[in-house]
């Protein structure tokens, strides 16, 4: 990745941050936030992104967050009013600056439509100032080109923003070849004030060519006249350059207002005859008050040396022999780096290495009859807290708030209320719980989908909650917080709750259970995440779009997390997703098959079971179901399915753990036992060297033996293949 | 002789592209993120040449340019304001509060540069 | 990669002798990263009969091949005493289990010799020459073709 292409990416990520700043103001002053730093914070995240977008060239997000900015100003200046309109207006143009990010980021196609109509509503808002100089619409972005040695691009455009060349200079065609100019360089006193130096600025004009610099001492005041702050000297110039006109009056630019600058063209030089038409140079741009004797509050303007710089001598070069990256320091306590991931990677798999290691050591101290020798015990505790500690500072490092995965989501209750036509709410609480990178991006589009449904199928119409004495407004409440170990999201609404006799009904019309089954509240919420199930009556435009609540359950089972659902009818709906906090260690369930140590991620796994006779019933000569709450479940032999030893006869001897795989099909495991459930490291198989099916990756045990993790879902799909088909048809519909 | 700059700027890519650009150039490169911040790190390094953003959390750049010209210790060190107003009023009123001069972004490094020379050596 | 070793010291190969059903088969030592003492596998469901499984080398799922099995000389009961010898294939790392590892010798280049044209069974498809060294017979495996794709292809 090149420099460029990095600071691009870190552009990005400011970005998010500065759009978090942008929903989050925008929400308060929606909520009433009268701060006038509410509205300043709102206009420095807008502005910070134009600025960087024009660094990197984004045009078209350079145009829109100038849009944005100008009228967030007249926001600002309180021109226009903090009215629900016109924050309705900066909340639209917030989602759509989001989107020309993400667009901009991953190099997709703009929705040109939504930003022309965004465009509109935010330049309606400007007030049109009678007599007013016209909005400044076409901001020119000039994009940062490192490297290229092209100053000629970017001077049309400094030109006319930076209005210090007199009016008519731009007609006049410069001269080619040399030419000579005869200037006359007078300071002011606030050019010394402001920290200008003469000297510097003669230094540049000698490296534009030859140049004859001559103190005019005439204009010395008398020395009983002389101010120790005033500027007294002023120079007589004569210089020989290819340069252009530009370029001269350029050095001159920051002093144009604190000096009085004369040039013009002289005699000889093939230029010379088109300069003799112009008669006089001095604009009134220059005309400034220039010996004024107002002494200004700044530090004694001692006056500069009237040596002539030599020709060329001094012409300021780029020091060559300074190297980059020198600087350090001075960033202060917010100072941070940004590291390849896959270094963080390596970082996460070496405290992985150590919490095996500890435990190895732990497993051979105790067989070496060492473990209650008192000072190795306690060393290995040190050792055991250390390396907890160096493991969850590794995992730290890949942590990253929620906060901007809830900011996400106002937006979506925003568009869900809107399309909707209710009117709702969303409460987040607990925005700065850090969880794995992977996890925050991988959580989105679930959640995504959570919160439309909330809005769709949760929160009642406004007639109803009247009816059921609830405030018209419905309540979205999406909170974040660290629990044992885990992550524990909360989405939850105040709306009518899971309509139970509906949903059972449903399941039973669509045969995804048998007639007469019966089953727990429980149970019935657990079958909103069955595939094939949707309440609406027709799919709705929000949270149809064929996607159901099985598809959300898959995605966070991949990331080794549950869902679980709560509901009160007329009280509203919980559901709760629990994540582990890092992708690198895993919950798993150690289990024996044959003579082999596996391990069953726990994500997976529903219940566990010694099965009794009446539990298990026959499916032709070998295969057997079990029954669970009068729902059959195929049996997969794990030992048999992996070729670890011949399937069991009877499945009576054997622990079945009941698991569903990510398609939301349930079947029963079969091993021969279960040891306990433990955190593991999850060790990647290599493709091709290792990797197996229904192997999903390894781990390391304490006694440094390689367990297999399986993969469930692979395990069940091969399964209900030839001969379990039926059953696993039956289930899903 | 290498340069000292302090880059004082709220927008962190803006922090990483003067960095780069001004290392490059050979200079040394501080940066802070906001005028108190700004003032701060003034206490910690001697820069012969700053270059503040206008609009900033905590103190802009106005304020930060004023409290550095009102203080005698560095009454006349060169300030550069950048941003991206290029309007006649923002210059006016950088020029008010003390600044050298003023660079509008996106800036061109060349520009910068010899931005720089023209008001520190 | 080993070529360009080799090119460099045109006089003498330096090769990891080992013994497996008492024929010596030799190695590149350049492709040879350790040889360790044989600990128990994890096997690895439906692999073919020559994988061995996986062992923990110090952190690393190492795959093991049974090197007597790969060439048609028969799975291998392994016993303490056998070796792995950690080869590196095409970047990856891979454990050869062998017999024993006997020798590391110097072998003059022009002692090296093509394989003896015969059928194409499994030891010749492995074997990428041979070295006469008075009495004894050293078939040169070429470690590239372990490599993975081949391996792991269900029977």
């Amino acid at each position: 990745m090149s420099e460029l292409d990095e600071l691009r990416g870190g552009f990005f990520e400011e970005c998010e941050d500065l759009l978090t700043v942008l929903a989050e103001g925008l929400q308060q002053l929606s909520d009433g936030d009268d701060d006038r730093e509410t509205v300043n914070a709102v206009f420095r995240a807008v502005h910070s992104i134009k600025g960087g977008a024009g660094a990197f060239g984004l045009d078209v997000l350079v145009n829109f967050a100038h849009k944005f900015e100008t009228s967030l100003n007249e926001l600002r200046d309180a021109r226009i009013p903090k009215s629900e309109h016109v924050i309705g207006v900066f909340l639209r143009a917030s989602d759509i600056l989001a989107d020309l990010v993400a667009a901009m980021r991953d190099e997709t196609a703009t929705d040109d439509a939504a930003i022309e109509a965004s465009l509109e509503e935010i330049v309606a808002l400007i007030p049109v100032k009678p007599g007013a100089e016209k909005v400044d619409e076409s901001y020119a972005p000039m994009s940062l080109d490192f490297g290229a040695d092209e100053p000629a691009g970017f001077e049309p455009a400094a030109l006319e923003t930076l209005d210090f060349t007199p009016e008519p200079v731009a007609a006049i065609e410069a001269p080619v070849g040399p030419a000579v100019w005869l200037l006359t360089f007078r300071p002011a006193t606030g050019l010394y004030a402001r920290g200008n130096e003469p000297l510097l600025l003669l230094r540049a004009l000698a490296a534009l060519g030859p140049c004859e610099i001559e103190l005019d001492t005439e204009s010395l005041p008398a020395l009983g006249d002389l101010g120790p702050e005033d500027a007294g000297l002023a120079w007589r110039i004569r210089l020989e350059t290819e340069a252009k006109e530009e370029e001269i009056f350029e050095i001159f630019e920051f002093v144009a207002d604190d000096c009085a600058l004369e040039a013009v063209p002289a005699e000889s030089g093939p230029g010379a005859a088109a300069a003799e038409d112009i008669p006089d140079f001095a604009a009134p741009a220059f005309d400034a008050p220039a010996f004024e004797p107002a002494p200004e509050p700044a530090a004694a303007a001692e006056p500069a040396p009237a040596e002539p710089a030599p020709a060329k001598a001094s012409a300021p070069k780029g020091e060559d022999g300074g190297k980059a990256g020198e600087g350090k320091g001075g960033d202060g306590a917010k100072a941070s780096i940004r590291v390849d991931t896959d270094r963080i990677e390596r970082l996460v798999n070496l405290a992985g290495e150590l919490v095996i290691t500890h435990a190895m050591l732990t497993q051979r101290i105790a067989e070496a009859g060492l473990a209650r020798h008192a000072a190795i015990a306690e060393g290995l505790d040190e050792f055991r807290m250390l390396t907890r500690d160096v493991q969850e500072s590794v995992m730290a490092i890949r942590a990253q708030p929620v906060r901007p995965l809830f900011q996400r989501m106002t937006r979506i209750v925003r568009e869900a209320a809107h399309a909707t036509g209710k009117s709702v709410k969303l409460v987040t609480d607990g925005e700065g719980t850090e969880v794995d990178k992977t996890i925050v991006e991988r959580l989105a589009d679930p959640l995504t989908h959570m919160i439309r449904n909330a809005v769709d199928h949760g929160i009642e119409s406004a007639e109803k909650r009247a009816d059921a004495g609830k405030p018209s407004e419905g309540t979205i409440r999406l909170s974040a917080a660290q629990r044992s170990g885990r992550i524990v999201i909360e989405i939850a609404d105040d709306g009518a709750g899971i309509n139970r006799p509906r949903v059972l009904s449903i399941a039973k019309e669509k045969k995804l259970i048998p007639a007469d089954a019966e089953l727990s509240d429980s149970e019935i919420d657990n079958l909103l995440f069955m595939p094939g199930f949707s309440t609406a009556k027709e799919v709705s435009a929000l949270s149809g779009r064929g996607v159901g609540m099985d598809v959300v359950k898959r995605a966070i089972q991949a990331l080794g997390g549950r869902t679980i659902i709560s509901s009160k009818p007329g009280e509203g709906s919980v559901f709760s997703i629990s994540l582990p906090l890092t992708l690198a260690v895993l919950d798993g369930v150690v289990v024996r098959v044959a003579d082999q140590t596996l391990v069953a991620p726990l994500a997976a796994i529903v219940e566990t079971c010694r099965p009794t006779k009446a539990d298990l019933k026959r499916m032709g000569p070998r295969d057997h179901v079990l029954l669970v709450r009068g729902e059959p479940l195929p049996i997969v032999d794990i030992g048999a399915e992996l070729g670890f030893r011949p399937p069991v006869e009877s499945p009576l001897d054997s622990v079945l753990m009941v698991a569903e795989t990510e398609g939301g099909a349930r079947c029963a495991l079969l091993v021969d036992d279960i040891f306990d459930q433990r955190q593991v490291v999850i060790k990647g198989l290599e493709e091709g060297f290792g990797r197996t099916r229904g192997v999903a990756a390894a781990t390391i045990l304490g006694d440094g033996r390689i367990a297999l993790i399986l993969d469930v879902d692979a395990l069940v799909r091969e399964a209900s293949g030839p001969h379990g088909a039926g059953h696993v048809m039956a289930l899903t519909g | 002789m290498t340069l000292t700059v302090l880059a004082v700027d709220d927008s962190r890519t803006m922090r990483d592209l003067l960095r780069k650009a001004l290392s490059e150039a050979g200079f040394t490169v501080h940066t802070a993120d906001d005028g108190v911040h700004g003032l701060e790190t003034l206490e910690t390094c001697a820069p012969d040449v700053i270059i503040t953003d206008i609009n900033m959390p905590r103190m802009d750049g106005f304020g930060f340019i004023e409290a550095v010209r009102g203080d005698a210790r560095r009454g006349r060190i060169p300030i550069l304001t950048l941003t991206t107003e290029s309007a006649p009023e923002m210059k006016q009123r950088a020029r008010e509060a003390g600044a050298t001069g003023w660079i509008v972004k996106p800036f061109d490094k060349d520009k910068l540069v010899a931005a720089i020379r023209r008001v520190a050596a | 990669m080993n070529e360009a070793q080799e090119d460099r010291r045109v006089a003498r190969r330096e090769v990891v002798v080992f013994r497996v059903c008492e024929d010596e088969y030799c190695i590149a030592i350049g492709s040879v990263r350790e040889i360790r003492r044989w600990s128990e596998a994890t096997r690895l469901p439906r692999t073919p009969h020559f994988v061995k499984g996986v062992i923990n080398l110090r952190g690393l799922v190492l795959p093991v091949i049974d090197f007597a099995a790969r060439i048609g000389l028969g799975d291998t009961v392994t016993t303490s005493r056998h070796s792995t010898i950690v080869v590196e294939v095409r970047g990856h790392l891979l454990g050869l289990l062998v017999e024993t590892v006997t020798d590391i010798l110097s072998i003059p280049e022009t002692d090296f010799q093509p394989t003896p044209a015969l059928a194409g069974d499994e030891t010749n498809e492995m074997v990428s020459g041979v070295i006469l060294l008075n009495d004894r017979l050293l078939r040169i495996v070429d470690v590239d073709r372990f490599a993975p794709h081949v391996e792991t292809e269900p029977a």
